[in-house]
């Protein structure tokens, strides 16, 4: 799945994912592939990223909203 | 006829002041393209976060009573003009000022008469020109143009949100420069709060599509306005200073036009003098001449 991070200033981060992990506002949760539409707002926090044979990646946070639609997820961050 | 001496001084400081403007042009023009990326950066994630509040708005039948969207009867009244922090950029200022000056003593007057109208000035030429005036100033926030990026907004916004919903103020309005092209500013005023809700667009792709919502609408929505809030500032403050850069290269653009004009003049009245003088030194040589023959 595609995963697509921009803040204001910047994109922080696009590409295929396998996995990602993102602060909830009510805890964290992960996002797997083929994932159903959602929408969710974001707390604080770092966003954990698993790309193909690569470590896992993070990314700090300072809130955000999180759209899942058709196997793209797109995180507006602060 | 001008003498040469005054001439040949006035033809120096002209082209010294030439090259001056025509530097400002360069370094405004280089200014405005990293303004216009900045603008250009923005522009996805305000789509996108407008997009989502037309989802979530679609799905939230009972309409969301938001903090920041109470409309109460507009007693006190909030303007922020934005204004730049350096002159020569034109009429960019004055523009600025003249149109907060008129809601003033136009929209507002009944406001400002009973002492509930103040102003929030961004930028050093406005506050220079209200402190100059009998028109209460909130404060001043004059560095944020040194470093325009998100996170030097936010507290501007944030605190502008929080002073709407402590009740110091029932309306918050903008006045500003919104970028159009390099040379065209258009003059705007916003209202900033209360928050008046996007209107439902026809968008066929995301109809029918069942979001999971997560932790709930309303607590998504609640996230997402002071949101779009902070990002409505930013814009505007980005779009007041492309336009700042935009209308001084063009102001700087014309008096450098302005000034090969005057050279041209100068240089031309430069040559009769030197003409006329070596004329008349020729005349007085050819009459001595003729006065020792004769």
């Amino acid at each position: 799945m595609k995963l697509e991070v921009i803040t204001p200033d910047a994109t922080l981060f696009e590409g295929e994912v396998e996995l990602v992990q993102l602060p909830g506002l009510d805890g964290l949760f992960e996002i797997l592939n083929n994932h159903a539409p959602m929408i969710a707002a974001l707390g604080k926090g770092r966003i954990k990223y698993h790309q193909q044979d690569r470590k896992d990646q993070f990314l700090e946070i300072n809130g955000g909203v999180l759209e899942v639609l058709h196997n793209k997820v797109l995180v507006l961050a602060e | 006829m001008a003498n040469l001496k005054e001439v040949r001084t006035r033809i120096e400081s002209v082209n010294s002041t030439k090259q001056i403007t025509s530097a400002m042009k360069m370094v405004a023009a280089s200014k405005l393209r990293r303004a216009q990326n900045a603008i250009t950066t923005m522009r996805p994630y305000a789509a996108k976060l407008q997009e989502l509040m037309q989802d979530l708005n679609r799905s939230v039948e009972q309409a969301n009573d938001n903090k920041y969207a109470v409309v109460r009867p507009a007693e006190k009244i909030l303007l922020v003009p934005v204004t730049s922090n350096r002159g020569l950029c034109g009429a960019f200022n004055t523009n600025v000022i003249r149109a907060t000056v008129k809601l003033i003593n136009e929209d507002y007057e009944a406001q400002h008469k009973a002492g509930n109208l103040k102003v929030f000035c961004i930028g050093k030429k406005g506050e220079e020109f209200f402190k100059s005036r009998k028109i209460s100033i909130y404060k001043v926030n004059n560095h944020v143009f040194d470093n325009l990026v998100f996170s030097e907004v936010v507290p501007i916004a944030q605190e502008l949100m929080d002073i709407f919903v402590a009740g110091e103020f029932d309306q918050i309005l903008f006045v500003y420069n919104q970028f159009k092209n390099a040379a065209t500013q258009l003059l705007i005023h916003e209202q900033f709060l209360p928050v008046e809700m996007p209107q439902l667009e026809d968008d066929k792709q995301h109809e029918g599509v069942d979001y999971i919502f997560e932790p709930g609408k309303d607590e998504i929505l609640d996230e997402l306005i002071p949101k779009s809030l902070k990002i409505q500032v930013y814009k505007m403050l980005l779009d007041s200073f492309a336009s700042e850069h935009g209308a001084r290269m063009t102001a700087m653009h014309k008096a450098t036009d302005n000034a090969t004009e005057l050279l041209k003049d100068l240089k031309l009245s430069y040559n009769k003098a030197r003409q006329a003088a070596i004329t008349n030194e020729i005349l007085e040589i050819v009459g001595g001449a003729n006065a020792l023959n004769g």
